[in-house]
């Protein structure tokens, strides 16, 4: 298992060899976040600007409106919340060409406590107009995820673990922003996950299997905009849902997803994240077991929709 | 001093005075936006637009323009007057300042407006973006330079210092900024709500090139510039001495026309002051 930072720090690498335009900006998280590499190769394009995010954010800016692409990377917690109003004044508001890239987000940043662990940047990022929002499954995604951002004009946002997720998607499948994309198909449930939380929606697949449950798990890679038509259509042909999130439940997709549902075809939702709660120092493993984030939680949340789905019917 | 015609001052002056003219009109149709911090920076926009920068209204995105962002979004109808008097859009849609569907927006937006370079409102992102813009066109090879007007209420902002550090690691001499310091800002005297002297001192330790002029004296504007361009491996600051509401008497020096609009009695009576200063050119 390699971390989502590597494969990012590698994509950003192959990228910049492909693209004399690519430029990437740090925040002293750049062998953290693997962006020095980028930096060793291509020296005039890359700036370390210290710890001053709002000015990483401004300057990526700069660079984007000068014809740039613009790769702004850090943690999570500061490539969004403190960086907020930069973000929305500089770069969505223009629509410019830079690129957000975050790693530590979520629980899982682990031992550094709830001040790194960014639960809210969904919901900030996804609430800003022209805002794109990314959240890669695993390393290949993450890499297919730095392409597909330079490939499209205006602002992105991704954000991934610092932990190591195993790998659920396939090299072969082509990466579309926008475009959730069902990993294994079912009729009963349907779980909907982003992040690290598809493996263990693939997990509760498994354990719902062995109870007779077919579950219908999709990857929704694109937290903004949302693939509503595959939405819409789960809600249809399994009448319930169940999501998954290294978030706050507190708008993220799990709301997002709800908000679609109530207004094409309203059915069952349960919600499976952080639940308004700020997290604490813990391995990541134990984090995710104490906030609730398991495959178990997905199970009891399909079980719980199914019965009120059962009990309408 | 750089040797200017006394024929180039002249005409300098006479269009500041029509850019006032039309801040008074924008802000004072509007019953809105900020004609004081609008008026203490139309010297030096006026320097720039109509004497320094290369830029071409009828190609406003040419890759090889210089560019010029105003950080102090809020004195946007000084950009907007001297946008419309270069030829960039009609003279006549200065009026549509603040209304619903205009083009020009209470705070600059970037892509609407032609040939605003960058959206600003709220303070301290202007320094930054310049610094970006500064690094390409020295990444590119290109000879366009980049020209930043600050606010002195900006110099509270923390991002404001973040820009000045990087514009110095990496020795932007292609980036000038212009400190617009009239000293007032939204609540009172610069001075009274955060003291910033001494202020040159501050950009100095910054690593910066400072000049500090009168802000409305055109020898002293031009010959600024004149030395940022000769000035190598530093960026250069250029502390201007302003005066808040500058060119209308009872609107000079008063906090109230931070963000306060002529009433239609003091409209005639800024108009008239500015026409009398006109005439004396």
């Amino acid at each position: 298992m390699e971390s989502q930072r590597s494969y990012f720090g590698k994509a950003l690498i192959d990228l910049g060899r492909r693209n004399p335009n690519v430029v990437v900006v740090g925040a002293d998280t750049t062998e953290s976040i693997k962006t020095i590499d980028f930096g060793k190769s291509f020296p005039d394009r890359f700036f370390q600007l210290g710890i001053a995010e709002p000015n990483m954010i401004s300057v990526a800016a700069g660079l984007a409106a000068a014809g740039k692409i613009a790769f702004a990377a850090t943690y999570s917690v500061f490539g969004s919340a403190h960086t907020y109003n930069v973000i929305r004044q500089n770069v969505a508001y223009t629509n410019l060409n830079v690129k957000i890239f975050c790693s530590h987000a979520g629980l899982t940043v682990g031992p550094d406590g709830a001040t790194h662990q960014m639960n809210e940047d969904i919901a900030l990022m996804r609430g800003i107009p022209r805002m794109t929002v990314l959240v890669p499954a695993d390393g290949p995604e993450t890499a297919k995820c730095v392409d597909a951002a330079a490939a499209m004009k205006g602002p992105v946002y991704c954000r991934f673990s610092r932990t190591n997720v195993p790998t659920v998607t396939s090299a072969e499948d082509d990466f579309v922003i926008g475009r959730a994309r069902v990993l294994r198909d079912g009729s009963d449930v349907t779980l909907i996950g982003c992040g690290l939380m598809v493996a263990r929606c693939l997990e509760a697949a498994d354990a719902l299997k062995r109870a007779g449950i077919q579950a219908r798990v999709i990857n929704l890679a694109t937290a903004k905009p949302l693939d509503i038509a595959m939405i819409d259509r789960a809600a249809r042909e399994t009448g319930g849902i169940v999501t998954a999130e290294e978030h706050t439940v507190v708008h993220g997709i799990g709301a997002a997803i709800a908000s679609a549902i109530a207004a094409n075809h309203p059915v069952p939702i349960a919600m499976v994240g952080v639940q308004d709660v700020f997290g604490e120092s813990g391995e990541a493993e134990e984090l995710l077991r104490k906030y609730g984030l398991t495959a178990e939680k997905i199970v009891d949340g399909a079980h719980d929709v199914m019965k009120r789905r059962d009990r309408k019917r | 001093m750089v040797d200017v015609s006394e024929e180039l001052i002249a005409s300098l002056k006479k269009k500041a005075v029509t850019l006032r003219k039309h801040i008074i009109r924008m802000t004072h149709n509007a019953q809105s936006g900020h004609p004081g911090g609008s008026m203490s920076a139309a010297d030096i926009v006026t320097a720039l637009y109509f004497h320094v920068l290369r830029v071409d209204p009828k190609n406003p995105t040419w890759p090889d323009r210089d560019r010029f962002v105003l950080s102090k979004g809020h004195a946007c109808p000084v950009w907007y007057a001297a946008l419309a008097e270069r030829g960039f859009f009609p003279v006549d849609e200065l009026l549509t300042f603040r209304k619903l569907n205009s083009r020009l927006q209470g705070h600059p937006e970037l892509g609407t407006t032609p040939g605003v370079e960058n959206a600003a409102g709220a303070e301290g992102q202007g320094l930054s973006f310049s610094v970006g813009l500064a690094l390409a066109a020295r990444m590119d090879h290109k000879p366009w330079r980049v020209y930043c007007i600050l606010g002195d209420g900006e110099q509270d902002v923390g991002q404001t210092w973040e820009a000045a550090m990087s514009s110095s690691k990496y020795g932007l001499d292609n980036l000038t900024a212009f400190i617009d310091r009239n000293g007032i800002q939204q609540e009172g005297r610069t001075e009274d709500i955060m003291p910033l002297e001494p202020l040159a001192e501050k950009w100095e330790a910054f690593n910066w090139h400072v000049l500090t002029i009168d802000g409305h004296d055109f020898r002293q504007i031009l010959a600024a510039i004149e030395e940022a361009h000769r000035t190598k491996g530093r960026p250069t600051a250029v502390i201007s001495r302003t005066v808040k509401g500058k060119g209308v008497s009872f609107m000079e020096n008063k906090i109230k026309y931070h963000g306060a609009a002529t009433s239609d009695e003091e409209l005639k009576l800024a108009l008239a002051e500015l026409d009398a200063q006109e005439a004396a050119i």
